[in-house]
């Protein structure tokens, strides 16, 4: 996410005793009101909902730590709360999580919105949930010195008490509640000395798992709200096709099926079950207007692409000296094209909302990613005033990028008003599959030259692609002009860390007409793969192991380097493998986490491409869960090799081919590599760990089958048939 | 109405008979631990055990349910103590979760018969659960702590 | 004993060997007499007719010779990657009913289904894919090979009946049948035994 503003961090904490006894912590913005009158914050159990970044204790102890932050499998409902129990001294037993609501107290400040996306939850709380933490440490501390008549600083805190070091006197943190609340919290509260950390870089439990494996962990899909209805809806089987006119007789007489609501862009179905709206959209007829993206195909599209870069200079996103000036010293140059597709999200969970929309309010439940955009998108799209809407986050059944879009949520608001009912909408997997907002597909042109001793002399970098911006944007107020740089089109591409004397990287915008959007990892999920694979061939241009080749480009002491040779040595870069495989390598900087990986492939004489084996090493500054951070590392591996081996999404007439699982194929067990995953120890800033992990995987592999077969692979998904043995 | 049998527990339902049975046990016996995925049995997020047996609820009717003893996650036991279940945890396996309960109600279908299963028979059973956050080698790794551990 | 004594021997235990294949394991006993070079030629030609829906994608989809089926037209390799289990109906945790019915259902990408959907066992794989017409029709008449089917009327009788087999021709939308109907394949291979049942060269 690009569009970072200045937040006011001046916060301040409000303490107050609630219904139930329960001593309420938050961070308060200024300019909101109290936290407890926005939110009843304690009149409902902690599976309600309540603010972010609050902290509540009860009287036996039990500290809930509400987030606002999404969890869609990255481990924030975990590391959010380590951070909280290593200030506040509590045990990690008794500790527990709750989701918190739409509200400016809970905006990330990392992303300048309530979001959860561009790697950034650590990033942007780590400082705010200490600082909440450690006041309401020092405010139970006072209270029970106050209580013993000592100085506040001969008390420590301690596994949820406080304790006097002299006397051995020690009160529970529950039973100080009344006496905290009335004490101000310090402005400035001392922080814990990171080496006395507990749970910071520690590989604690999850807390969301034990829900996770016995089927009460409540995802969106799960919502039940007295009354609800179900609803399923057709859509414009073409990209941004209307609705011309709808025979809804056969559709009305499904048993069960009670409205069919024309919304312009489709038409949707309510019925009492799931199963009774689905039999009305097979009966509904409805035709279309298909609109311009029915000339539209995969072959129109690059063929664009190929205009495009041929006849537009483009816009400039990065210049260092002068290529034209390289190029004319160079004693070798190399031209190639890269491309990668469209790609979807396909989130196991496909997308469903349920809204109760009311004459003068709206409850909305759902998995999101941006709580405070849906607040208003639901308060636009019911017409009731943006306070009146309340927003419950359940669990996210897969994000990726794909909850950001709004386009679910709207769904569910416009039936539940045409309803006058609370209504869950549910895509099936053909809705979400022909519906998302795609991985842009890019075309690159890449140009380089080497001197005599095969060092690079220009580099030449120009990418056609959508910009995700010019649609994702306008959700945040933002108009992407003509001559603005996108960079989530190019990211990755432009600030290379590779010394090149003469660079240039150009982006040429291309409007497709397919909707793209925010996909793990954004521009770096392919410009790893353009660039990291050209790369590759110039080492081979200039006879050099690709490792050597990459560290003399770098600075040795860079953390690019660090990673890279990390991965190589626990890779064992260099030792033999079979004929037939092959060992390939590749380094990326992401959401300011550097990530190298080693992969190891074997191609069958069919062409088949079996990924043996991933080496990882990461570099994310300080950490505050190393097995999250491996299990993500792990998980993105997975992700970006889904996509390099079979990840496509094609167009037909303006129609999406692809349907579900058996066209769009994910990885599967017998297909996953061994992962290791290492991590570099480091206090430098917390990078990312959701994202950083999808960009190197695809060019490692590639480049992989390149040591193992000699054939390059320019254009992704990897196709078999061009890897067949003759 | 037809009777069908629940966690050992019996349900009643009036819907046709060819109804899937994803949707009767998500939607009327309000059993949402069992998902929708894809609705084509391809990615397994459904998983049942019908008598036992691994089933993709998403294409099973209540018609070959009936008179039979259906197992959702719900039932794999009262209380969390499957040892695939106390694996899972011990391993941290599940990301956002979505797939897990098919993912253990494969496992446990396997393990059922193949106690002391190698990595092939894992290939071959868990290969039917699609799980995009990537969690495979936990998953595998969690079948074996419990498959150690005793457990069917 | 002279080299030339074990030589005979040996040569007279290998036709011996051979006599009894012909006659104890391949010719079941109601067809190794009949054969006249007409019957036999009108045997092959039946036969010749009747193997293209052995050969069909429908039919020879779960008779592969390895012990993963395949799917489709094009007999890719099936979703998936299930195999077939000692007993034909999968591996615990995977079986073939874990997905398919005992009916077909209708939309793109749903499992076919028929009565008791499965592969031949292990033991007696009755290989379709990647044979001759010649190969199979030995291997039909052999009771070895052929689910311990001892006269090609029993082979027969389950083509008939077993809804499985039925199935070929009522496969669900989006799926080609056999090239021949069912009546015409068991017409075809009525022809075959009884002309002889000789099998293509």
């Amino acid at each position: 996410m690009k569009t970072k503003q200045e937040l006011d961090r001046r916060s301040f904490l409000k303490a107050s005793i609630v219904a139930g006894g329960a001593l309420v912590f938050g961070i308060n913005i200024p300019g909101t009101t109290k936290a407890e009158e926005r939110f009843g914050v304690g009149a409902a159990p902690a599976a309600d909902f309540s603010p972010n970044a609050f902290i509540k204790i009860a009287r036996d102890g039990k500290v809930t730590v509400v987030v606002g932050q999404s969890e869609m499998g990255q481990g924030v409902m975990t590391s959010l709360p380590m951070i909280v129990a290593d200030e506040l001294e509590v045990d990690w037993a008794n500790v527990t999580f709750a989701h918190g609501p739409a509200d400016k107290a809970f905006l990330n400040p990392a992303m300048g919105m309530q979001g959860t996306g561009g790697s950034s939850s650590v990033k942007g709380f780590f400082a705010p949930l200490r600082k909440a933490a450690a006041q309401v440490r020092e405010m139970l501390i006072a209270a029970a010195a106050a209580s013993w008549n000592v100085p506040a600083d001969t008390c420590i805190a301690e596994n949820g008490r406080v304790v006097h070091t002299a006397t051995k006197r020690s009160a529970a943190y529950g039973d100080l509640l009344e006496a905290a609340a009335k004490i101000a919290p310090s402005d400035k509260p001392k922080l814990k000395d990171p080496k006395d950390f507990r749970y910071i870089g520690k590989a604690v439990k999850r807390l969301d798992s034990p829900a996770k494996v016995n089927g009460t962990a409540v995802f969106g899909i799960d919502v039940k709200v007295p009354g609800m209805l179900y609803a399923i809806i057709l859509r414009s089987p073409v990209i941004g096709g209307t609705v011309k006119s709808v025979d809804d007789a056969a559709a009305k007489a499904v048993k069960g099926v009670t409205h069919v609501v024309s919304l312009g862009y489709g038409v949707g179905v309510i019925a009492d079950s799931f199963v009774a709206a689905r039999k009305g959209k097979s009966a509904l007829k409805v035709t279309w207007e298909e609109g311009p993206m029915a000339a539209v195909s995969s072959e129109t599209i690059m063929k664009s692409f190929v205009d495009a870069e041929a006849s537009k200079k483009g816009l400039e996103a990065k210049k260092i000296g002068d290529v034209a000036a390289g190029r004319a010293k160079a004693a070798k140059t190399l031209d190639a094209v890269y491309y990668a597709p469209f790609l979807a999200h396909a989130t196991m969970e496909p997308m469903n909302f349920t809204a109760d929309v009311r004459s003068d309010s709206a409850e909305v439940w759902g998995g999101v990613q941006a709580q405070m955009l849906v607040q208003g998108t639901v308060a636009k799209a019911a017409g009731v005033p943006v306070e009146k809407v309340k927003v419950n986050t359940t669990m996210l059944g897969g994000g990726f990028g794909r909850r950001f879009e709004m386009d679910y949520v709207i769904d569910a608001t416009l039936l539940s008003k045409a309803a006058g009912k609370p209504v869950k909408v549910v895509w099936t997997r053909e809705d979400d599959m022909q519906n998302d907002v795609y991985r842009p597909a890019v075309y690159n042109k890449l140009s380089a030259g080497l001197d005599a001793e095969g060092k690079p002399v220009f580099w030449r970098h120009r990418l056609a692609t959508d910009a995700i911006m010019a649609r994702a944007g306008k959700a945040f107020g933002f108009n992407l002009k003509d001559d603005q740089l996108d960079s989530s089109s190019f990211e990755g591409a432009h600030e290379l860390e590779y010394k090149i004397p003469n660079f240039q990287c150009d982006w040429i915008r291309v409007d497709t007409g397919v909707p793209v959007g925010f996909w793990r990892s954004v521009g770096s999920s392919h410009t790893a793969f353009s660039v990291e694979c050209f790369m590759d061939e110039l080492a081979a241009l200039a006879g050099k192991d690709p490792l050597e080749y990459r560290l003399s480009l770098l600075d040795e002491k860079s953390r690019h380097a660090g990673v890279l040779r990390l991965a190589a040595e626990k890779a064992g870069w260099g030792k033999k493998l079979p004929a037939g495989s092959g060992r390939g390598i590749a380094v990326a900087e992401s959401f300011g986490s550097y990530v190298a990986q080693v992969a190891e492939v074997t191609v069958g004489p069919d062409g088949k491409v079996k990924v043996d084996r991933v080496v990882c090493a990461a570099d994310c500054g300080q950490i505050v869960n190393p097995d999250t951070v491996a299990a993500q590392m792990e998980g993105s591996v997975v992700y970006g090799l889904s996509a390099a081996l079979y990840g496509e999404i094609t167009i037909k007439n303006g129609r999406v081919v692809q349907t579900n699982f058996n066209n769009y194929k994910p990885l599967r067990m017998n297909e996953m590599p061994k992962v290791e995953v290492h991590l570099v120890p480091s206090t430098a800033p917390h990078g990312g760990v959701g994202e950083p992990g999808t960009p190197p995987i695809a060019p490692a592999v590639v480049n992989a089958i390149f040591a193992a077969t000699g054939k390059r692979v320019r254009s992704l998904p990897i196709k078999t048939d061009e890897l067949k043995r003759s | 109405m037809t009777k069908i049998s629940v966690n050992k527990k019996v349900f009643e339902t009036d819907s046709d008979p060819s109804t899937p049975m994803l949707w009767v046990l998500r939607d009327e016996f309000g059993l949402t631990g069992t998902k929708f995925g894809c609705g084509i049995a391809q990615c397994g997020s459904c998983t049942i055990h019908v008598d036992g047996e691994a089933r993709r609820s998403c294409v099973t009717p209540i018609s070959a349910v009936v008179g039979k003893e259906v197992t959702t996650i719900e039932g794999l036991s009262p209380d969390s103590s499957h040892p695939l279940q106390k694996a899972w945890i011990a391993e941290d396996a599940p990301q956002c979760g979505y797939c897990q309960s098919g993912q253990i109600m494969a496992a446990a279908a396997m393990l059922k018969k193949t106690p002391k299963p190698t990595d092939a028979d894992i290939d071959q059973a868990m290969n039917g659960i699609i799980c995009r956050c990537g969690t495979y080698n936990r998953v595998r790794a969690a079948i074996k702590l419990a498959a150690a551990n005793g457990g069917k | 004993m002279s080299s030339r004594i074990l030589k005979l021997l040996v040569i007279g235990i290998a036709v011996a060997v051979i006599a009894f294949a012909r006659v104890g394991r391949f010719e079941p006993i109601e067809h190794v007499a009949a054969s006249t070079a007409e019957d036999a030629v009108k045997a092959r030609a039946a036969f010749n007719e009747a193997v293209k829906v052995f050969f069909s994608a429908r039919c020879s989809n779960c008779h592969p010779g390895g012990d993963a089926p395949t799917q489709g037209d094009e007999r890719r390799i099936h979703d998936q990657d299930v195999k077939r289990g000692t007993d034909g109906k999968g591996v615990a945790g995977m079986e073939c009913a874990t997905c398919h019915q005992a009916e077909n259902m209708d939309g793109e990408g749903l499992p076919p289904g028929a009565p008791n959907w499965h592969m031949p066992p292990a033991d007696n794989k009755m290989v379709f894919q990647g044979m001759t017409a010649a190969a199979l029709c030995q291997q039909l008449k052999d009771p070895a090979r052929n689910g311990g089917r001892k006269t090609l009327k029993e082979s027969i009788h389950h083509i008939e009946t077993d809804p499985l087999v039925g199935w070929a021709w009522n496969p669900g939308s989006g799926r080609t049948t056999p090239p021949l109907s069912q009546a015409d394949f068991l017409k075809k291979l009525n022809e075959w035994i009884d002309a002889g049942a000789a099998c293509p060269e």
